[in-house]
């Protein structure tokens, strides 16, 4: 039991020990962490290339107007005065985002945690996990297909259908799901949390079967014998990592809502009611081709999304050992 | 040799009987309901997968019903000859386009593996004195919106010179940060102890990498596998604006030029044949690497 601390970080022991002859700062560095730094550095390379100079060129352009035809200009702080003071749309999105990312966020996270949890210990495992992750192989034909009949407007839609047939709707006034300010969001949210479990689902699934049996036979003979408290004092201490990563990937997704939201409700939205922080920022850097503001609008919502990931990490990477 | 095997065999089989008399005897209503539970939850989850496969073998007729009917009344295989039809009059053939698929997704899935376990090894192990900022850093750029940063991302491309070959569709997608974060949560948990004995025996850093942290990593590689081929065998976008010559360009395309993007409905049935011929390689990496993971269910490092 001893050797499974929580403590993981503990990295010391195994760096080599320095020559006891003398040597530069430079070459003792190197001795200490260059076979780390020989492992990072393809990554390190490729990424740099890749993510991090696209990255602070768009950080670069959200201070300037580009329009993708003549060079950038520089504006300064122009595009955020404009974002926060006089453009209202963008309040809409902000806001639809927010009741979005705090409804869907929470719900989709504990769903595929729980759906993992349960789904490990059942027999047909492979086949329950195949039909589990379905949505994310199959998302883009799925969801216009299926949700879309589901929620069809019409009386034929097999809610309305349903809704008709039990006597709660009358057959010449059915429910305008898609185009009902007042169910666009949550028809949105529906069908958003059914197509995101999926990732999370892995990861948390890939956690419980790297834990160790031993702990769990450990944990009998100390006398932990209901499910829960396994769960709570073994299985949620040693799976922090995959939690932390559950929660920073379910962060991002659903705070990054557009896509399912432009197939159930349109673009432009009736009454902005499916309007979200993304679907500005598409309308601004693919339609009207101003890709200074949109870069405004994309540091926005990167600086929010970062700010929840540090609480996260924060709360998963709490040094306690169980 | 076979008569071990036929050993094995009989233990096994003798193991499952007196597991299933066990389990008989063990049901628990509580068990029942989860298992009720979990197929109205599964049923639920895998409908859009049912209605690809059944869409895929409806006559055309049947397409037309309103309201659509979930199964297929009279399974026909004429959505998938009509789209064979389609795919032989293709200037170049269709099987160009799977190799494409196939040797662009190979390759980055192999590389985007190698590339994050290594780094987050290095990063996790040997803690050097950045590690907290490249961490950061990784987090910071998983959390940009992907749709300000295309443009720059192919002002890179375009400078390395990559347009028009296979580089431009595996190179940008190695350095994934979604990939190193998850290799890293994954070694955090791997123990130093099994590294510092086998230090001891004199096995060298890579030696290491690749006999003891990669085997402990099977669950966490496996669901990489899965991720980065899905991703990299359905991605619709780089071989559009980053490929201009017909015999490079991938299945996804190709598909796209058949179905014609229109929303008609009498081609449903062709296109519900191309999604399901599209995602099979997919269900089976899915598959494949699921079993990978229940088998390698009994790893243990050190005994507690």
């Amino acid at each position: 039991m001893s050797t499974y601390t929580v403590e993981r970080n503990e990295a010391k022991e195994f760096q080599p020990k320095l020559h006891p002859k003398k040597k530069g700062r430079f070459a003792a560095h190197w001795a200490k962490y260059g076979t780390g730094y020989l492992f990072l550095a393809p990554f390190i390379i490729l990424f740099t290339i890749f993510v991090i100079v696209p990255f602070f060129v768009s950080l670069g352009l959200s201070f300037a107007y580009y329009n993708m035809l003549e060079p950038p200009e520089w504006i300064g702080l122009d595009n955020y005065k404009l974002l926060f003071l006089e453009d209202d749309v963008f309040l809409i999105g902000v806001k639809n985002t927010l009741i979005f990312a705090f409804v869907t966020g929470p719900i989709g996270y504990l769903a595929s945690f729980f759906a993992a949890w349960v789904i490990n210990e059942l027999h047909a495992r492979k086949f329950f996990s195949l039909a589990f992750y379905a949505p994310s192989i199959t998302s883009g034909i799925a969801m216009s297909v299926i949700w879309l009949y589901i929620f069809s407007p019409d009386r034929y839609g097999l809610i309305n259908n349903l809704l008709i047939k039990l006597g709660f709707l009358t057959a010449t006034e059915p429910i305008l799901w898609t185009s009902n300010p007042e169910t666009i969001m949550p028809v949105i949210i529906i069908i958003s949390i059914w197509m995101s479990m999926g990732t999370g689902f892995l990861v948390f699934l890939a956690g419980l079967q790297n834990m160790p049996g031993e702990l769990y036979d450990a944990a009998n003979i100390d006398g932990v014998k209901n499910v829960f408290q396994k769960l709570w004092y073994i299985t949620l201490p040693m799976m922090k990592p995959q939690l932390l990563f559950g929660a920073v990937n379910s962060i991002v997704n659903s705070f990054n809502v557009f896509g399912v939201a432009t197939t159930v409700a349109g673009f432009p939205s009736p009454d902005y009611a499916g309007h979200t922080i993304v679907a500005h920022l598409y309308d601004y850097a693919f339609i009207r081709f101003e890709m200074g503001y949109a870069s405004a609008i994309a540091v926005f919502l990167f600086v929010l999304t970062f700010l929840l990931g540090r609480i996260c990490m924060k709360v998963f990477s709490s040094k306690d050992t169980y | 040799m076979s008569n071990q095997a036929i050993s094995v065999k009989q233990r096994i089989y003798a193991r499952r009987r007196g597991s299933l008399r066990h389990r008989i005897r063990k049901i628990k209503p509580s068990r029942v309901l989860i298992h009720i539970f979990m197929i109205l939850l599964v049923l639920f989850t895998s409908l859009p997968l049912v209605y690809l496969v059944s869409t895929a073998f409806k006559p055309l007729d049947e397409l037309y019903i309103f309201p659509p009917r979930f199964l297929a009344m009279r399974p026909t295989f004429q959505n998938f000859s009509s789209l064979f039809t389609a795919l032989s009059s293709t200037e170049v053939p269709f099987t160009r386009y799977v190799y494409n698929s196939v040797l662009v997704s190979v390759l980055t899935v192999f590389g985007t593996v190698m590339i994050s376990s290594m780094g987050a090894f290095g990063l996790v192990k040997y803690k050097p004195p950045c590690a907290d900022f490249i961490f950061n850093l990784v987090v910071a750029a998983l959390m940009f919106p992907t749709e300000v940063t295309q443009i720059p991302s192919y002002m890179v491309v375009n400078k390395l010179h990559l347009i028009n070959t296979y580089a431009s569709l595996i190179i940008p997608k190695l350095a994934v940060a979604y990939n190193l974060f998850l290799m890293k949560q994954f070694i955090e948990q791997t123990p130093d102890e099994l590294i510092e004995s086998a230090k001891i025996d004199g096995a060298k850093p890579f030696m290491i990498y690749w006999k003891i942290i990669l085997p402990l990593l099977k669950p966490a590689v496996f669901t990489l596998i899965v991720f980065a081929f899905q991703s990299s065998w359905n991605d619709y976008f780089s071989p559009l604006v980053y490929i201009t010559s017909e015999a490079m360009k991938t299945m996804p395309l190709a598909i796209q030029t058949i179905s014609g993007g229109t929303t008609d409905l009498s081609r449903a049935g062709a296109v519900a044949a191309a999604s399901l011929v599209t995602i099979i390689p997919t269900i089976l990496v899915f598959l494949i690497m699921q079993s990978g993971v229940i088998e390698t269910m009994a790893y243990s490092g050190i005994k507690a």
